[in-house]
């Protein structure tokens, strides 16, 4: 087991290489640079350019070294800690990031297991109770959660909650808290703002979980195990739970890989209908305004998340499942 | 009245399932009882209604099924006789539960699928015990490797820890066993227990059943429809039909004087061994067939020289991985197919039996070109001149292709579910461009006649046949395409005894108006005996025994070849099974063969020697014919 795990650890060195060169590739491929766009600005306004400032920042930025030795330069980075600077924000990428990280972290990780509470119950109750009233009932309801656009939904939901609770619109917190440090009023505030995006941003994922879920869990209630463990005189609930439920779980313990870099990248769209103080408008402003390193760093660190979150999942499915861990398959 | 000998009496027993709406009663008025240690079987074909008498019994039965009415008290020795009626029971209540596995247990037909691939056995059985029993953290495991040794595992310690997936077919039904049992129930309910196992491996857990009943003092209601399995453990038996009970009585009466028309033609339809050169099986409902002249029928020169398809030293290995996920994978060679040299000859039925992984089915797959061998060679000539098939390509593999095809094993997954009958008889001559839409249909209407189906039934799909209808399209696409040879792997394993005559005798007279040529494969030695004119006999890929029909059964030479023979439950009380010369290892256990059928280190190879009447056997070279007359 111990191997193997080193053995995939170093394996993710290469993966992790081709990505950050087909990264640093893409975002040098539109023409120009974050300098040459911003000249273009200041002549649009009518300012004037000063060409020795321009060579100073161009010799300071390092454009005018060839793309190899940036890129290197630039991975070179990664290992020191320094992920670059942001042109657009004038402050290094990992300050610009890390301001709004924790806050995209909780929103993530408040809808994950909003999904899961939400979704679990009722995706078991759904398989158990197939064809009944309150089956069809819920499987509507799931199919509303999917069909509903997510932007639409963010509107309705500010809207009530600005007319019953006097939420204020949009943000992670009421605005006169949006450059405060730290405080328990302030804690209070994102609490109140919190509910909205994980509901919207949830709803989806509860609804395709709920029927995956089901799905699976129909799957292996037909299985003939299910009977012998009946036939043990197991209570009826156990015997879902020891047997066809555990065995219905891969689908979602193959899922938790996708869902770290989700966690960083999640629901763009609703953040920025919401105007949420989370990572995903920066990273599209990002790439608009061509501020490469933040762009080219923060995928780079969804590059990152994305392996290590196969691999976990990967692992987990092992221990759980002794099929994959035990059986050698043939090779024809 | 209940006497107090009765350990379950089922009085008037009515199931009915509800589908859309409307009731179908499946089980319709069944009455027996079940004595104090004694073992009942329950005969009758699938939909007869007697696994949903024993769902029943157990408080197991699906969803959709309900007890409509009638009784089955059963009546617990071990609390002083009171009697229960478990018709009257909640079914996930708290009584039924405590019955349930406790005093009443079940094992299943499919070792595989019964347990759970995700726990380890020993968690499995033991879970049954700490449910009705309270018992000491550290001793459940001991009385649970106990038990694994009761019912025959090697090494009970490390079995405890070992996956179901890691047991081979015969060791997963011990341990179903070894989990029904442990709680020491007073009935076990044995659905088709050996029915999914090799012949020798079914006489070795029959065994073990009937040692563990007297051992165990408990009651076993067997589910059957082997009327051999019956007529070795039973001591009485329930005939069901349309579920209804035909005939009831000791096994004795039945055996020797069934009464019943359906019991009679249900031992009438079975192969056996006795049978007279020509004679034939009574199947319940023949099949009506006409042979149009869209097929060809092919002049059989019996005496002509060259066979029709000539295999030699063929051989096959597979890689596996050993090892598995987290450890370094080693290369590991299996000999599937092992210098097999065999030849089939024009017009003839060649049977191949063999314990399953002993690679007949791969020599199939090898003939249709579906595997590459890793050598050998395939010589087919069908009177046009020898055809090298490994050496087939392209254009030219394609056109040889019609002259082999192949009827399967099972015949609900053989048929693809989106087609209709029309289109899978159509397909074999649509794919090699024989004739225009007119001519196609016809041809598949003739199909459809030479099987014995309506051809106005082309429009349904395979779900609204049953599995005897099935096959016999199975059968007709097989011959869509006029082949010469026919490979029947286990044709009629997955069907019912009645319907099995029925596939049989239309596979018999196929033959003899087309002129085919079929290479039979089966595990089940009474039906190879019935279709077959000569019987190949392989173990571990390799081909231990050759020869006619009448000598092999006659005179079988090889220890394998008789370890197979002497393991078939036969449906006669004067035949009962030798259960101690099964259980000395196993038939392929090569330590109990004797010197002359192993390797010695003077003689590395073992060869096919010649006795006489076309008879050949797999032998030491050091070993003189006559040693082997016996």
């Amino acid at each position: 087991m111990l191997a193997y795990i080193l053995r995939r650890i170093v394996i993710m060195i290469p993966t992790l290489l081709i990505a950050s060169a087909l990264i640093f590739a893409i975002i040098e491929l539109p023409p120009g640079d974050y300098l040459e766009s911003y000249i273009a600005e200041l002549k649009a306004q009518g300012e004037s350019v000063d060409q020795a400032q321009i060579e100073f920042l161009r010799q300071e930025y390092g454009f005018d070294k060839p793309v190899l030795e940036r890129y290197f330069s630039w991975l070179w980075g990664f290992t020191q800690g320094d992920f670059g600077y942001s042109f657009e924000y004038q402050l290094p990428v990992s300050d610009v990031v890390g301001d709004r990280l924790w806050l995209t972290v909780l929103v993530s990780f408040t809808t994950i297991i909003f999904t899961w509470v939400i979704a679990f119950p009722i995706g078991i109750y759904s398989a158990t109770h197939q064809y009944s009233w309150s089956d069809y009932g819920l499987t509507f309801l799931g199919l509303l959660g999917l069909a509903i656009p997510n932007f639409l939904l963010a509107l309705v939901l500010t809207y009530l909650a600005k007319i019953w609770f006097g939420t204020s619109i949009g943000h992670l917190m009421d605005p006169k808290y949006l450059t405060e440090p730290m405080s328990w009023d302030k804690f209070k505030s994102i609490l109140e703002h919190l509910w909205i995006p994980v509901i919207v941003i949830g709803t989806s994922g509860t609804a395709g979980m709920i029927r995956r879920l089901r799905a699976n869990l129909l799957d292996e209630l037909q299985k003939q195990y299910v009977i012998t463990a009946k036939a043990k005189g197991l209570k009826p609930f156990k015997a879902l739970v020891k047997y066809p439920l555990r065995m219905s779980l891969n689908f979602f313990i193959s899922d938790v890989g996708s869902i770290l870099p989700a966690i960083i990248s999640g629901a763009e769209i609703v953040a920025v209908v919401l105007s949420l103080e989370t990572t995903g408008p920066l990273l599209i402003a990002a790439l608009q305004s061509q501020d490469m390193y933040l762009a080219g760093s923060f995928l780079m660190f969804l590059a990152s998340l994305t392996v290590v979150g196969v691999l976990i999942s990967d692992i987990a499915l092992a221990m759980l499942d002794p099929r994959i861990r035990l059986s050698g398959g043939a090779t024809r | 009245m209940t006497s107090r000998n009765d350990l379950i009496r089922v009085e008037d027993l009515r199931v009915a399932f509800t589908l859309q709406g409307n009731l179908l009663e499946v089980v319709r008025g069944i009455s027996f009882r079940i004595k104090l240690g004694s073992i009942v079987a329950l005969v009758g074909e699938s939909g007869s209604g007697k696994s949903v008498t024993a769902q029943a019994i157990l408080g197991i039965l699906p969803k959709a099924a309900s007890i409509t009415g009638g009784k089955i008290l059963f009546c617990d020795p071990k609390n002083d006789g009171e009697v229960t009626d478990i018709a009257t029971l909640d079914r996930d209540g708290e009584d039924m539960r405590m019955l349930r596995g406790a005093r009443i247990s079940m094992i299943f037909q499919e070792p595989m699928t019964s347990l759970s691939p995700l726990h380890t056995i020993g968690n499995q059985i033991e879970e049954a015990l700490t449910l009705h029993h309270t018992v000491e953290k550290g001793e459940a495991r001991g009385l649970t490797e106990d038990m694994l040794e009761l019912v025959g595992f090697p090494d009970p310690h490390r079995a405890y820890d070992m996956y179901s997936f890691e047991l081979s077919g015969g060791l997963r039904q011990r341990a179903m066993i070894a989990m029904a049992l442990i709680c020491r129930p007073a009935l076990l309910i044995a659905d088709e227990p050996t029915t999914a196992l090799d012949v020798t491996v079914q006489a070795q857990v029959l065994n073990q059943l009937k040692v563990l009943q007297e051992k165990l003092d408990m009651a076993v209601l067997l589910i059957t429809h082997d009327l051999g399995v019956v007529a070795n453990m039973a001591d009485e038996v329930v005939v069901v039909y349309h579920g209804e009970v035909m005939e009831a009585g000791p096994v004795k009466e039945i055996f020797t004087s069934p009464e019943h028309p359906y019991l009679q033609a249900l031992l009438h339809a079975i192969p056996h061994f006795d049978m007279k050169p020509g004679e034939r099986l009574e199947s319940l409902r023949e099949v009506k067939y006409e042979i149009g002249s869209a097929l060809e029928r092919k002049n059989i020169d019996t005496d002509s020289a060259e066979p029709l398809l000539t295999i030699a030293n063929l051989r096959k290995t597979y890689t596996t991985r050993k090892g598995g996920f987290f450890r370094d994978s080693a290369e590991n060679k299996v000999v599937a197919v092992d210098d097999v040299s065999l030849t089939v000859r024009r017009g003839e039925c060649l049977g191949l039996v063999g314990e399953s992984g002993c690679g007949k089915t791969t020599v199939s797959k090898m003939i249709m070109r579906a595997v590459t061998p890793d050598s050998g060679s395939l010589t087919f000539d069908n009177g046009n001149g020898p055809v090298d098939v490994r050496a087939l390509e392209g254009q030219a593999l394609q056109s040889f292709r019609p002259r082999i095809q192949m009827v399967f094993q099972d015949p609900f997954s053989s048929l693809s579910p989106r087609m209709t009958v029309l289109n899978i008889l159509r397909e074999p001559l649509q794919i090699h461009n024989i004739g225009n839409d007119a001519e196609r249909m016809e041809t598949v209407t003739e199909l459809m006649r030479v099987v014995g189906l309506d051809p106005r039934f082309l429009n349904r799909y395979p779900h609204s046949f049953s599995g005897g209808q099935r096959q016999r399209v199975g059968i007709a696409r097989a011959l869509a395409l006029n082949p010469d040879l026919l490979i029947c792997d286990e044709p009629v394993s997955a069907l019912d005894v009645s319907v099995q005559a029925q596939i049989l005798n239309l596979l018999k007279n196929l033959q003899n108006e087309l002129g085919l040529t079929y290479l039979f494969i089966s595990h089940n030695l009474a039906v190879v005996d019935y279709m077959a004119d000569r019987i190949a006999v392989m173990c571990k890929g390799n081909l231990v025994e050759v020869a006619p029909r009448e000598v092999l059964f006659r005179n079988p030479v090889h220890p394998y070849t008789r370890a197979l023979l002497k393991a078939v439950p036969y449906p006669d009380l004067s035949r009962p099974l030798d259960f101690e010369a099964i259980n000395a290892g196993g038939a392929s256990n090569t330590q109990v063969w004797g010197p002359q059928f192993n390797v010695s280190p003077e003689a590395p190879k073992l060869i096919h020697l010649e006795l006489g009447e076309e008879h050949t056997v797999l032998v030491n070279p050091n070993t003189e014919a006559g040693e082997l007359r016996v």
